[in-house]
């Protein structure tokens, strides 16, 4: 005889469609206009940076560059749900996140630039800093998380990476070992469906990555990830959730990557224009200003006060970024150890005094 | 006045005194609660301290360390047990990666004060993938430590003193050591100084340096050569990384002849480093070319054949007997 032991469903959320169509149910926050303001302000900073970031790598001016083009209401989401003591662990995508939790635009820009200090956050000391091995940071999530159950806090981490990290084992191991421990973790997968040049249908089989959760015995749902309400709305459930002892959950976000995987990248190489100009159709930025427009909340001047007060932010941190002057040489010896040990005094002193011959 | 311990049991004695002294020590791996350990390294420390102190862990070694620099960067002392180290090999990715540059990529704000212990070594008659010593992978990683204590004291002073330090250390334990020899250890949270080597016999005539395991048997050989005639210092690294030369260089200079003697393969070993120390800041006082014991450049034999791969008494004494005769 066989039976059924076990099924699942996966729960799909979208509030604003892509056509406008707005769902009767809005959570509370969505009636407030300055919090979806707060939220619009916060996506077109994003944007702002992204492209003020590409070019100047294109200009010579910063390195390779990871832009959140397409793809700023997932951070803007995971921005306004945490609590300012959650840790967020972070990918390389999630700028718009990070600018709200007090990471500002010109730290980014130093860390793009090449330079170590870009991590060493003024504003937020306890956020991890960009990862760029894809989804080795879900372990330093579940770590962090278990800190904070071990301590009895009301806390959360919350860990963000991409479509292509759900293959990693180590991706699964978190989340299964968030399992067993129930602890206050959220992940969130930011769809954009390519991994590079490797498509999301040649990532995995899974009808969705949401139900990866449900091999580690833990929540799994998707959101519109283009839909800055519905991540808004899904990540605070899910967060208040685990700060409460109900344990992990992973939420994947549906989205697109509107331009290349980095600066690195030419995707024209392997995904054709045509697709790339239908899903800017469903581009989240324009979705929610065309509601706030709608709702009588938005209009032409207000638009143009915000496009010139963020680039405005932008420049300012830009003249900020290229103000730095590169660290001494001897300063790759300086954070190494808590104290350098003796074995490496000789070397330290060999590009000191390169460093003095150089003037 | 101390107990007389194994290797094993001064681990668990110096893994309970760093729990009781600070509430932030915590230990994880597979099996560490109540069974104790694959070797009970960690046995009644889950009683003493509970499930939240003793953490048993999935199967999940690539996750373990990533684990562990989560929980540092949160004011805990992690200190993760892998059951043999041919299992760490999936620790490497955060271990260079995050654990040993997490300090450095964020100029201080955030750190990795934790351990990583292994039992390391051949010599057990375990199966396949059971014997590794990869000591010098972990020591080309910047920003880490790597210790191996040689007898049940410096398995006590040493781990206290990685778990004290304020930087991720990886501590191999000799498993062959583990339990076959018993030292005095006095459990007065004494810890040894890392980044030092040991001297553990005084000689005039030759140098040779080991480390773990190897000890023994550079140390029983030292006594043939003494009963010849011959004085050899024994020179314990114990800190692989950072590696303390100046110990090395200083006896070499008085002895002018250096054997080194190591379980890992010969290419890219520690003791390539050692020698190519020498060759640095010591050469003028080289009486001998350099040699090396090791283990050869082969897989580690299944343990048929195992002895015939790790240094034995008799390969180092006919080293150290052609550095003597050299000219």
């Amino acid at each position: 005889m066989r039976h059924e032991v076990a099924s699942f469903r996966i729960r799909a959320t979208s509030y604003i469609g892509p056509d406008g169509t707005v769902a009767s149910d809005l959570p509370a926050f969505a009636s407030d206009p300055e919090q979806l303001i707060g939220m619009y302000r916060a996506m077109v900073l994003t944007r702002t940076f992204d492209a003020k970031a590409v070019a100047l790598q294109r200009t010579g001016r910063l390195g390779t560059f990871a832009s959140s083009l397409g793809q700023e209401a997932i951070a803007v989401g995971i921005g306004t749900a945490m609590a300012p003591d959650d840790v967020l662990v972070p990918s390389f995508r999630e700028q718009g996140a990070m600018f709200l939790r007090g990471v500002v635009p010109n730290e980014l820009l130093l860390y793009w630039g090449g330079d170590e200090r870009g991590n060493d956050f003024a504003g937020q000391r306890h956020d991890f800093p960009i990862c760029v091995p894809i989804g080795t940071q879900a372990a330093h999530a579940v770590g962090v998380a278990l800190a904070m159950q071990l301590n009895h806090e009301r806390r959360v981490a919350v860990c963000s990476f991409g479509d292509g990290a759900t293959s990693r084992g180590d991706v699964y191991e978190s989340m299964n070992f968030a399992g067993v421990r129930q602890l206050p973790v959220v992940f969130v997968i930011n769809n954009n469906q390519w991994a590079i040049s490797v498509p999301r249908s040649a990532q995995s089989a899974a009808v969705t990555l949401a139900q990866k959760a449900i091999g580690a015995g833990i929540a799994g749902e998707q959101v519109d990830g283009n839909d800055v309400i519905a991540v808004r709305a899904v990540l605070t459930d899910a967060i208040e959730r685990a700060r409460s002892g109900g344990g992990p959950m992973v939420v994947e976000a549906l989205t697109y990557r509107l331009t290349d995987h980095t600066t690195a990248d030419d995707a024209s190489r392997y995904r054709p224009d045509a697709e790339v100009s239908e899903r800017w159709k469903a581009e989240p930025i324009a979705r929610l200003r065309d509601f706030l427009v709608h709702q009588g909340h938005w209009a032409r001047e207000r638009e143009e006060q915000l496009i010139d007060e963020c680039a405005a932010e932008i420049d300012a941190a830009v003249q900020d970024y290229e103000g730095y002057r590169p660290m001494p040489p001897t300063s790759m010896f300086e954070h190494l150890y808590a104290t350098l040990p003796h074995a490496y005094l000789a070397q330290r002193a060999e590009l000191h005094e390169l460093e003095r011959l150089d003037g | 006045m101390g107990d007389q311990l194994t290797l094993v049991e001064a681990v668990r004695t110096a893994l309970g005194r760093a729990m009781e002294d600070d509430g932030n020590v915590i230990v994880l791996g597979e099996d560490v609660g109540l069974n104790g350990g694959v070797f009970r390294a960690t046995d009644g420390l889950a009683e003493r301290f509970g499930p939240d102190r003793v953490i048993d862990t999935p199967i999940s070694e690539s996750m373990f360390v990533g684990l562990a620099v989560g929980l540092a960067t949160q004011g805990f002392h992690p200190i993760v047990e892998y059951q043999f180290m041919g299992f760490m090999y999936p620790a490497l990715d955060q271990l260079a990666n995050h654990a040993s540059r997490l300090r450095n990529r964020t100029r201080g704000r955030l750190t990795c004060p934790l351990v990583v212990r292994a039992p390391y070594g051949g010599g057990v008659h375990a199966p396949e993938h059971h014997s590794e010593s990869f000591e010098a992978m972990l020591a080309h990683i910047p920003g880490l430590r790597v210790v191996i204590p040689s007898s049940p004291a410096k398995a006590y002073g040493l781990l206290l003193a990685a778990i004290r330090d304020p930087d991720p250390v990886v501590f191999l334990e000799p498993k062959r050591l583990y339990r076959s020899i018993r030292e005095e250890v006095d459990d007065d949270g004494g810890a040894l100084p890392l980044d030092r080597c040991f001297t553990l016999r005084g000689g005039d005539d030759l140098t040779m340096v080991s480390w773990g395991a190897s000890i023994a048997e550079t140390l029983a050989a030292a006594e043939v050569l003494a009963a010849e005639g011959v004085g050899a210092e024994v020179i314990d690294i114990a800190t692989i990384k950072p590696l303390d030369m100046d110990t090395i260089l200083a006896s070499v200079g008085r002895t002018g002849r250096c054997v080194i003697v190591h379980e890992a393969a010969r290419t890219g070993g520690v003791g390539a480093d050692i020698a190519a120390g020498l060759a640095d800041e010591g050469l003028t006082s080289l009486l001998a070319p350099v040699t090396r014991v090791t283990g050869y450049d082969t897989v580690m034999p299944l343990f048929r054949n195992e002895h015939h791969y790790l240094p034995s008494e008799q390969r180092i004494l006919d080293a150290a007997h052609r550095a003597m005769e050299f000219a």
